[in-house]
């Protein structure tokens, strides 16, 4: 470097910032901040998301809103007599309900259930920044904590004590009172599990940080994953219902299949 | 041949056997020689037994009991009857180093640890609920054709009992495992014993040593399951088989199938072979359904702990009725008198289903004591034959099926969208007005279906064949029913209502007023089967002859 600084007046520069590379690099840094910065906060549990969201994104989210979602609850997510109050419920509450394609509502009933989802990752995205834009409430989990990653006995365990006697055991659902239910937990993806547990959406109660930590909420991720992921060792689970299709199964099909057996064995030949 | 050669070296056993026959006949002679097993043979051998494919539902009860004790007895040498606490560190990932008691950590390692464990727990357990499926219908198959009359009373009390002995097998068995649904189970029945009052606290107390769950009970149920209640279910399957035997078996009416005979095949060859080739299939069957179906998945539900229930859970299908009956009784069915909460919740249920089974029990006497029949039977009554039987049994199902059904409220309310009050309030009025309205239309039924057969018998089927006579006259030409079917279509008893009489002091007692006005409910709308002479008018009206030229 030192040599080459000869005075040679004429010359245009090529060290330092002048050197032809230099623009590449600071685009390099600077990418290389962005994305960094990106990542922690993305990672950092928080309220990352709602940061990241520009206010171009806040602004078609309420349109879509306005669009989609007033009717209900209100053009300024006040809500109305046909729907809550949206301020403060957070990201995580929308990604859950419109992500799950819970709302837009089909119909008023005892509970909204699920249908085929009406938008697309980025609208619910759009939608998610709009609500969370309104007041400060619970944000879309981060990747790493809604991945199967954690304790399955310890997960199953929590899953037993909190959340069993409304989802059953192995996560198959369950009746509530008044034709209200607590649907099974199957091919439901982890971010959605781990916000319903959040923000407890319909009749399900709220299982917040101060009473179930993050790492808690990946347990019982995990062990509902577990439960997907690997078939009963014992054949076909008859929809892992209990007793009552166990019962069903053998007065139809093993008493049937027998019964057919005695006939034949019975028939006289012709 | 070889028989013959047997029974004859019996008889003059010195002269010996060794001429003829080769090894058979002189190890049989042998054997003979020292059991005197041929008069047993001789007289079992050539019993006969009728061919109908439900006089084979008893048998399916009975090889899903031999299933049982094959699957349990292996079960046995891998299971721990302790409460004592372990941490599982067994091939079950989600359950890895969760404290649970001895019992559960090895019915963990038969499923999980042990080559074919898995597999028999399945046989087990599919087998129970098989053995109790299969009495259940071959209760019902004696009900309805009235096979439970004199002589056969006692026997049907017999079966009765082995019934509800399988259902404490089974509930016993269900309790062993103590995982999460076992242990629920245990508590509905802490609850309801306690539900009893005055004694109710006590007996808990001494059930299960102490507070429930305690340590004790899992060895105790254990102590039931593979020696009390097993040893008890052998003895009586002896005596009801017994019984059978020495009463013969019933028959269907048919064409020659009288009160004297049995028409069916010997014992030895054709039956002994249908039957045993008929428990290899059953042993299939369950096999089949054991490699392919989970039952009881233990390691879902987890250890017992007080603290969680999960949604779904259930007693086994035979006990469902009971829980049913629990779900019905409205709430708030209790009240507080002299410092004690009275738990009519409970005790209606106890009360109401207890009485249900003792009447399902002595039956047979109250039947025969109101139509006062002392004969004998042993030719079967067609359902239709025994209209008040048969619609008291419908009532009795349809009891019994709404009960069941309310167990399984809360799948019914999941599965088909309903709600859960919906479905108990509806499944509250079947069990109350079902009963009625079953009795009503089964018994309308068996009437109708019995003018239907009167009218076959006296004018058999229509032909569809108009024939003009010589005389210039129309008739219809209807096709005669044959001799043997005709047979089973009139060879059925025909009952009137008792006569009230005075007794020898000149008096109608009260127990006579009820008795008679019980006959009279039971038999004041009857078809009577088609006598001779109505036959022979009959034949006269209708030119059923034309269709023999």
């Amino acid at each position: 470097m030192t040599k080459i600084k000869t005075p040679r007046a004429r010359r245009p520069r090529k060290t330092g910032r002048r050197n032809p590379l230099a623009s590449v690099a600071l685009i390099a840094v600077g990418l290389l901040f962005t994305g960094g910065a990106y990542v922690a906060f993305s990672t950092s549990t928080a309220v990352a998301t709602t940061d990241a969201s520009s206010q171009q994104t806040i602004d078609q989210g309420e349109k879509l809103f306005a669009a989609n979602c007033a009717t209900c609850h209100g053009l300024s997510a006040q809500g109305s007599s046909e729907g809550p109050s949206l301020i403060g419920v957070g990201a995580a509450s929308v990604d859950f309900q419109v992500g799950t394609g819970r709302m837009p509502l089909q119909m008023q009933g005892p509970q909204a259930q699920k249908k085929p989802v009406q938008f697309t990752a980025e609208q619910t995205a759009a939608l998610a920044a709009y609500v969370a834009s309104l007041a400060p409430g619970p944000a879309i989990p981060s990747a790493d904590l809604v991945k199967a990653s954690g304790d399955a006995s310890a997960g199953a365990e929590l899953f037993r004590i909190n959340c069993a006697m409304c989802h059953n055991v192995a996560g198959a659902g369950g009746a509530l009172t008044e034709g209200k239910f607590a649907p099974a937990i199957e091919n439901v993806s982890g971010q959605h599990i781990y916000e319903a547990m959040l923000t407890g959406p319909q009749n399900m109660p709220v299982f917040n940080d101060m009473n179930m930590t993050p790492e808690d909420k990946r347990d019982i991720i995990t062990y509902l994953k577990y439960v997907e992921d690997n078939p009963s060792p014992g054949g076909l689970a008859l929809g892992s219902v209990g007793p009552v299709a166990e019962g069903l199964f053998i007065w139809i099909f093993g008493l049937g299949a027998i019964v057919a057996l005695t006939v034949w064995i019975t028939a006289k030949s012709n | 041949m070889t028989t013959l050669t047997t029974r004859e070296s019996a008889d003059d056993q010195a002269v010996g056997a060794k001429k003829s026959g080769g090894f058979t006949a002189s190890a049989a002679n042998y054997i003979d020689e020292r059991t005197s097993i041929s008069g047993a043979v001789k007289e079992l051998g050539r019993k006969i037994f009728p061919d109908h494919w439900s006089f084979l539902l008893g048998e399916v009860a009975l090889y899903s009991f031999v299933i049982i004790l094959l699957s349990g007895s292996f079960l046995t040498f891998f299971y721990q009857a302790s409460m004592a606490e372990v941490v599982y560190d067994g091939s079950y990932a989600p359950l890895k180093g969760i404290p649970m008691s001895v019992a559960m950590s090895s019915t963990m390692d038969i499923s999980f640890d042990i080559r074919g464990g898995l597999l028999m727990r399945q046989v087990h357990h599919w087998a129970a609920l098989l053995f109790v499926a299969a009495i259940g219908l071959h209760m019902l198959r004696i009900y309805f054709t009235g096979a439970f009359r004199k002589p056969r009373e006692l026997n049907w009390v017999i079966g009765f009992i082995l019934f509800i002995l399988a259902m404490a097998e089974g509930f016993t068995g269900y309790s062993l495992p103590d995982d999460l649904l076992s242990g629920n189970g245990l508590r509905i029945i802490d609850g309801l014993i306690k539900g009893i009052p005055v004694v109710g606290t006590w007996v808990s107390f001494l059930l299960f040593g102490g507070e429930f769950p305690g340590t004790d009970i899992v060895g105790r149920l254990y102590s039931l399951h593979i020696l009390l209640l097993p040893a008890i279910i052998v003895a009586l399957i002896a005596m009801h088989l017994l019984f059978v035997v020495v009463h013969k078996h019933t028959q269907y009416p048919a064409a020659g199938h009288t009160n004297e005979n049995v028409v069916g095949y010997p014992v030895l060859p054709v039956y002994a072979a249908k039957a045993g080739g008929f428990f290899f299939i059953v042993f299939g069957v369950v096999m089949l359904i054991a490699s392919l179906f989970t039952i009881n998945p233990i390691w879902n539900y987890g250890p017992y702990d007080p603290s969680p229930v999960s949604a779904g859970t259930q007693p086994d299908w035979y006990i469902g009725f009971a829980d049913g009956a629990m779900r019905l009784i409205p709430s708030g069915w209790e009240f507080v008198w002299l410092n004690h909460t009275y738990s009519l919740n409970i005790m209606v249920v106890l009360i109401v289903v207890g009485l249900f089974i003792v009447t399902v029990m002595v039956y047979p006497f109250i039947e025969a004591w109101i139509t006062g029949d002392k004969r004998e039977h042993h030719v079967l009554d067609r359902p239709r034959n025994a209209p008040t039987r048969t619609a008291i049994g419908a009532a009795g199902v349809t009891f019994y099926a709404s009960l069941w059904a309310a167990a399984s409220s809360d799948i019914m309310a999941t599965h088909f969208h309903l709600t859960m009050e919906g479905v108990i309030h509806t499944l509250q009025v079947t069990t109350l007005l079902g009963p009625f309205l079953a009795f009503f239309i089964t018994k309308r039924v068996c009437l109708a279906l019995q003018k239907k057969d009167r009218e076959i018998v006296l004018h058999g089927y229509e032909s569809g064949r108009i024939v003009r006579l010589p005389g210039g006259e129309f008739v219809e030409v209807h096709q005669p029913v044959d001799e043997y079917e005709r047979w089973k279509l009139v060879s059925y008893s025909d009952f009137k209502p008792l006569m009230l009489r005075p007794n020898a002091q000149g008096k109608i007692g009260p127990v006579e007023k009820v008795r008679a006005g019980l006959s009279r409910w039971f038999f004041e709308d009857r078809i009577t089967p088609v006598t001779q002479t109505e036959l022979s008018r009959a034949h006269g009206d209708h030119p059923a002859e034309i269709t023999d030229k």
